[in-house]
């Protein structure tokens, strides 16, 4: 007979206690003849450094090992603030050094291969980590051959941003400054779901509050793939109609629903819809995208026809994989692929795994929150916020009443709380200090 | 008590979060975690959104109430003041009044 290692965690911790766990570990130690559960995070982005960080400060005992590869904290939201030159690539740059002083283990590389028998992780520097719990936070994959033409020639030219960072976001915004006065700005919205459901109809009105003061004649089409916007609606209408003329012959902005992007040509700048070919100064299309590539390596895309991750909503645990948990845009989940979301879900699995390696069971009605705001103009914002619980009968995490909701209108306070958001998720995501000297502005 | 939990919120101050080495309400704790993102680490807010560290916990319930029935205006708190329970309200405040 053999007995799983998770059976055998559970039974060990239920019997003894945490000491248990020490010896298990200590036994089957390769990097670190540790003490503690050994736990591989892979990807430090909102998800996965929340969550190591909070196992971390809830289950010291816990090896914790993050893999990433970038160097520093790029953050996505906020990024549209970059293409509206009200902030810079440094501003929504962030270091890693607070997380790194939390976490056992910090290894700067990309992980290649997942044994989810074996329980190892092993990365392109040639390492190999095993894992009594792996947790997958790698956000999402762009599916870049879903849009004929969007080959590695043409991303040299044409920059989706879904991922910030300054080849990406701060070359877009560089395109944007050079792009002459009475030009076009061609962007898309990808089908739901994807990543930050308002951000790309934010993402027009900040680069439509830039063009208002540097380039008036200049128009923004918004190539939508749904029907529909898909987020916060009304409120974007509103900003639109009273900030860039919405309605009206003048509009800056000129809103396409059902234009999906199905074709890019980098030298005659068009991008071709089932309808239409748009022709654009500036064209900055969103592929398609499923969740992270991590996850197709770990054989955890379960859900959606293979494209996104199912998980337990109470300790989130792959359905189809023991011990992998799935964290952030990767999931497929009631909850929006939100910032706040995966930091909130990160501290949800932190929760999770922190009861089971005391040897409890994860709290079996939990509860947890989304609040996202999306700027409407250079000093306005809005939002939309959520509060999700366990739901017996449902069997799914859902909003009680009068729990979930918009703002009523926009407003300058709503910025300044949108400003005060970017710096406690990242605080909160990161560890930074109290004395750490935020430059980004709302 | 009071003093031991001062020196280890001193010693997890580093690390952002408050941690007690006694008996801990692991919900109470998760639950209050779920307030940071806005309202800071530790309840401890970085801009405009008010810190909750160190508020007297009647003060804190009175204010959830507050929020709930519409007697304090405001724009996301409402909406989770419907989310959460009466109960949760005291526990989030019992844990965010314990840290300094």
């Amino acid at each position: 007979m053999t007995i799983n290692r998770r059976d055998f965690i559970k039974a060990s911790a239920g019997a003894v206690g945490t000491a248990a766990l020490g010896n298990l570990a200590g036994c089957a130690s390769v990097q670190t003849g540790s003490a503690g559960p050994k736990v591989v995070v892979v990807g430090a982005g909102f998800g996965g450094a929340t969550f190591a960080r909070y196992l971390k400060l809830w289950a010291p005992q816990a090896q914790i090992t993050v893999i990433e590869p970038n160097t520093k904290f790029v953050s996505c939201p906020f990024s549209n603030t970059v293409l509206a030159g009200v902030n810079q690539m440094e501003d929504i740059t962030m270091p890693y050094d607070y997380l790194k002083q939390a976490v056992d283990n910090f290894v700067p590389d990309t992980v290649t291969a997942i044994d989810t028998a074996k329980q190892t992780v092993t990365t392109a520097g040639g390492k190999t980590f095993a894992y009594d719990k792996l947790v997958l936070a790698g956000g999402v994959e762009l599916l870049f051959d879903k849009v004929q033409g969007y080959d590695a020639e043409a991303q040299k030219t044409i920059k989706h941003a879904w991922k910030a960072s300054a080849d990406q976001t701060g070359v877009l915004r560089q395109q944007l400054e050079a792009m002459p006065d009475g030009g076009t700005f061609v962007m898309s919205v990808p089908m739901s779901p994807y990543r930050c459901p308002p951000g790309p109809y934010e993402r027009a009105c900040m680069v439509a509050t830039y063009f208002k003061k540097a380039k008036p004649k200049s128009k923004v089409i918004i190539l939508d793939g749904n029907p529909d916007i898909a987020s916060k609606k009304p409120l974007f209408l509103a900003a639109w109609k009273k900030h860039y003329g919405y309605g009206t012959d003048n509009s800056m902005i000129d809103y396409r629903p059902n234009n999906m992007p199905r074709m890019v040509d980098a030298k005659t700048m068009i991008v071709g819809t089932e309808f239409d070919e748009v022709k654009g100064d500036v064209i900055n299309v969103v592929p398609p995208m499923r969740a992270a590539t991590i996850t197709g390596i770990a054989g955890v895309r379960d859900g959606n026809s293979g494209n996104w991750c199912t998980i337990d909503y109470r300790t989130f645990e792959s359905k189809v994989t023991k011990n992998v948990h799935v964290l952030g845009d990767s999931t497929l989940t009631n909850f929006p692929k939100s910032g706040s979301v995966a930091n909130n879900t990160g501290k949800m699995c932190a929760y999770a795994l922190s009861e089971e390696f005391a040897g409890r069971q994860a709290d079996p009605a939990p509860v947890v929150t989304n609040t996202c705001y999306s700027a409407g103009s250079e000093s306005t914002a809005f939002h939309v916020a959520t509060v999700f619980r366990w739901n017996e009968e449902k069997q799914s995490m859902v909003p009680p009443p009068n729990a979930n909701g918009i703002s009523s209108e926009e407003s300058e306070l709503e910025m300044a709380y949108m400003e005060s958001w970017a710096r406690n998720v990242w605080a909160d995501t990161l560890g930074l200090p109290e004395s750490y000297n935020f430059t980004a502005k709302g | 008590m009071k003093n031991s939990l001062a020196v280890t919120l001193l010693l997890a101050g580093a690390l952002g979060t408050a941690a007690s080495a006694y008996a801990v309400d692991t919900r109470a704790r998760f639950i209050a975690a779920n307030c940071s993102y806005c309202h800071g680490p530790d309840g401890k807010s970085r801009g405009a959104v008010p810190s909750l560290a160190g508020l007297e916990p009647g003060y804190f319930v009175d204010q959830m109430k507050a929020f709930k029935d519409g007697s304090r205006p405001g724009t996301v708190m409402k909406k989770h003041a419907n989310g959460y329970t009466e109960a949760e309200y005291e526990m989030m405040a019992k844990y965010f009044a314990a840290i300094k």
